[in-house]
Order: C-alpha cells, then sequence, then structure tokens
C-alpha cells in the first residue's frame, strides 16, 4: 500500500520535472514553449463546453425522468440469469454514459455492500477497469467535427462489457 | 453518433417525464447539468492549459521520440495506415499519459493527435481507420494504477484499497484487447478511409 500510494504521488511531479530538466538540458525557450501550448489549452476547453453541455443535459434527463430505473428493472432480471449480481446493474448501464454518475453509484454500492465485499471490490474494479465512453467519443469526434462515426461506439461498448464481465469474474476467482 | 442518440436521450427522457409526472425532477437536472457541464470545463481549463503546456515542451524534447521509439511495434499494429512521425508522437505522449493514470494530460495530447490525423483524413465529416482505432484505445482506459477507485476506496475505510489493482489490469487488459479486435474487424470488414 505505502509503495502504491509513493508512486501515485510521485507519478505526476516526475514526470514535469523530468520534461522541464530535458528542455533545459536541450536549451529550449522552455517559458514560451510552455505558453504556447497553455494557450492551445484554452482553446480545446472551449470548443468542448458545447458537446459537454448537450451531453450533460440528455444523461442528466435520462436519469432524473426515471427511464434509467425502468431500463435497470427491466435488465436486472436478464442479468440475473447470468450470474451478474443485481446490485451492479446500475453501474453497469451507468458507467458507459456518465463520468460523475457512475462514481456517485459505484460509492454508493460500495457504502451499502461494504468496501471490501465481493460486491464492493467487483464494483471499484468495474470503475478502474473502464472508462466513460460517450464522453470520450462526443469530445474526440466533435474537436474535429466528425460527423459520421462508423462503428466506433460499438467496439467501445464491446471493450466496456467485456471489462465489466472479466471484473465479476476475476473478482470472483479472487475472493 | 450523437445526432443520433442525443434526440433519442431527449425524446425518450421528456416524453417518459411528461407522461409519468415526474417534471419537477427534469427541469431541476436540466438546470443542474448544464450548472456541472460549466463547473467542469472551468476545472478542466486549469489542469488543461498546463498539461497542453508542459507536453508542448516535452514535444521539443528528444525525450518523446524515445518514448515513440518503445512504442513503435504497438503503434505499428494498432495504425497501419499512419506514417507521419508526428502524430506517432503526439499517440504515444497521449498513451504514455494514459497509462500512468494523468487522464487530464491525456486529454488534451489525444485531441492534438486526432486534429493531425484529420489533417490526413480524406473524408473530412467521417472517421478515419486510424482515428476509430485511436479513440477505442482511449476509451479502453489502461493504467497502471486507478488512482480515482483507490482513493474512494480509503476514504470508505477500506482495510485494503489497493487490492483491487490486481483484478483491474486484467479487466483493463483484457477489454483493451477485446476493444481493439473488435475494431479491428469492423475497419476489416468496412471500407473506411485508410489514412
Amino acid at each position: 500500500m505505502q509503495i502504491i500510494n509513493f508512486i501515485s504521488i510521485i507519478a505526476m511531479p516526475m514526470i514535469i520535472l523530468l520534461i522541464v530538466i530535458y528542455g533545459v538540458g536541450e536549451k529550449n525557450k522552455v517559458f514560451d514553449t510552455f505558453l504556447e501550448g497553455a494557450r492551445e489549452g484554452i482553446k480545446t476547453t472551449i470548443s468542448i463546453l458545447p458537446t459537454l453541455i448537450g451531453l450533460f443535459v440528455a444523461i442528466g434527463a435520462l436519469r432524473s425522468s426515471g427511464v434509467l430505473d425502468l431500463i435497470i428493472n427491466i435488465a436486472g432480471p436478464v442479468l440475473n440469469i447470468i450470474n451478474f449480481p443485481s446490485e451492479l446493474m446500475p453501474l453497469a448501464v451507468l458507467r458507459p454514459i456518465s463520468g460523475s454518475g457512475s462514481i456517485a453509484v459505484a460509492t454508493d454500492i460500495m457504502k451499502n455492500c461494504g468496501v471490501d465485499s465481493l460486491i464492493g471490490k467487483i464494483a471499484s474494479t468495474i470503475m478502474g477497469s473502464t472508462e466513460t465512453t460517450l464522453y470520450t467519443i462526443a469530445v474526440y469526434t466533435s474537436c474535429v467535427k466528425i460527423k459520421k462515426t462508423r462503428y466506433v461506439l460499438v467496439a467501445s461498448l464491446a471493450a466496456d462489457i467485456a471489462g465489466i464481465v472479466v471484473s465479476t469474474v476475476t473478482c470472483r476467482i479472487l475472493s | 453518433m450523437l445526432n443520433i442518440v442525443w434526440p433519442i436521450f431527449i425524446i425518450i427522457s421528456f416524453s417518459f417525464a411528461i407522461f409519468s409526472g415526474n417534471l419537477e425532477n427534469l427541469n431541476n437536472s436540466i438546470f443542474e447539468s448544464t450548472k456541472e457541464a460549466v463547473n467542469l470545463s472551468i476545472s478542466l481549463l486549469g489542469t488543461l492549459c498546463l498539461w497542453s503546456g508542459i507536453m508542448e515542451i516535452a514535444s521539443k524534447t528528444t525525450l518523446t521520440e524515445k518514448l515513440t521509439k518503445l512504442l513503435k511495434p504497438i503503434l505499428k499494429f494498432l495504425f497501419p495506415n499512419l506514417k507521419n512521425p508526428k502524430i506517432h508522437k503526439e499517440i504515444s505522449m497521449n498513451m504514455i499519459a494514459n497509462i500512468l493514470g494523468l487522464g487530464n494530460a491525456a486529454t488534451p495530447l489525444g485531441l492534438k493527435a486526432m486534429d493531425s490525423m484529420q489533417k490526413e483524413n480524406k473524408k473530412k465529416d467521417t472517421l478515419s481507420d486510424s482515428m476509430m482505432m485511436f479513440i477505442v484505445v482511449n476509451t479502453a482506459s489502461i493504467q497502471i494504477i486507478p488512482t480515482t477507485v483507490i482513493a474512494i476506496r480509503n476514504s470508505l475505510g477500506s482495510t485494503s484499497p489497493t487490492s483491487i489493482i490486481f483484478p483491474t489490469w486484467v479487466a483493463t487488459i483484457i477489454a483493451a484487447i477485446f476493444g481493439i479486435f473488435v475494431a479491428k474487424i469492423l475497419i476489416k470488414f468496412t471500407k473506411g478511409d485508410k489514412s
């Protein structure tokens, strides 16, 4: 635990330090270069804001209207057949579409079922091994104004489902 | 994609709320969501600017070239159509940032790589093969230490917050391989732009 803590604390400072030392060592105008890049950061943030607003309103509506609960209620028994714990159903549905929403749901599951219980561990593993797919696709495609995304959603969701299934199986085997 | 997904989300949830009388919740969530998006953007503004600046410094050193060389076999397998060394560099930096768990550093680099790939893309409104694969790799979330979850587990008083690291590695690697495999197959059977 201590080593892991140390690695995760030191990762960011070490990388910044290494890059700045490299830059200075190779005689670059480090601060001017930094400003150039940082200015790009402003553009990036502003260009993704409309995407975020549109996406968040739609996903917020999905949750607050009760549609998501309905989906969970319908899909729950189906997933029970394949032995997928029903407590994890809300997380599995929410994970690809909402980052903050899935963190809230995962925290809730860990609190209710116990952090170190099997369900709590599976919830943690799902959170660690998957990404907010819809958000990533939306941000990455809208920044270059792409409208036709072909099958990227299918492939990414396939990866998410694999991640959720393997998380469940691995935690079961290890416990 | 969002031209289809977004209206579906809106139509289904708004009409469901009207029929089930859940309108107050819906109204609140509409305002809350816009606020949440703006708040996220404001907090992103700082970290994205910082990391864009730091990574700009990195891109002008030989450090990135060394990392790119290290990842060359993976890049060749994932993006057989990409020849431009500048894009290789941007993709490697994005992957390294992802692996180290620096999501905020990975995003500006990833968007830069998308920008460069778009310049070589022949159909400007459609994802090229390489862009599709790149997004799939980014949604797979390969990281050494899942810091956010460990922090949550720690705050909930877990006796071993880091015990999920190993299962996370297994799950994330298998998920990534599966996603890449599906993407490769879909690319092969759909005629895309070869850039």
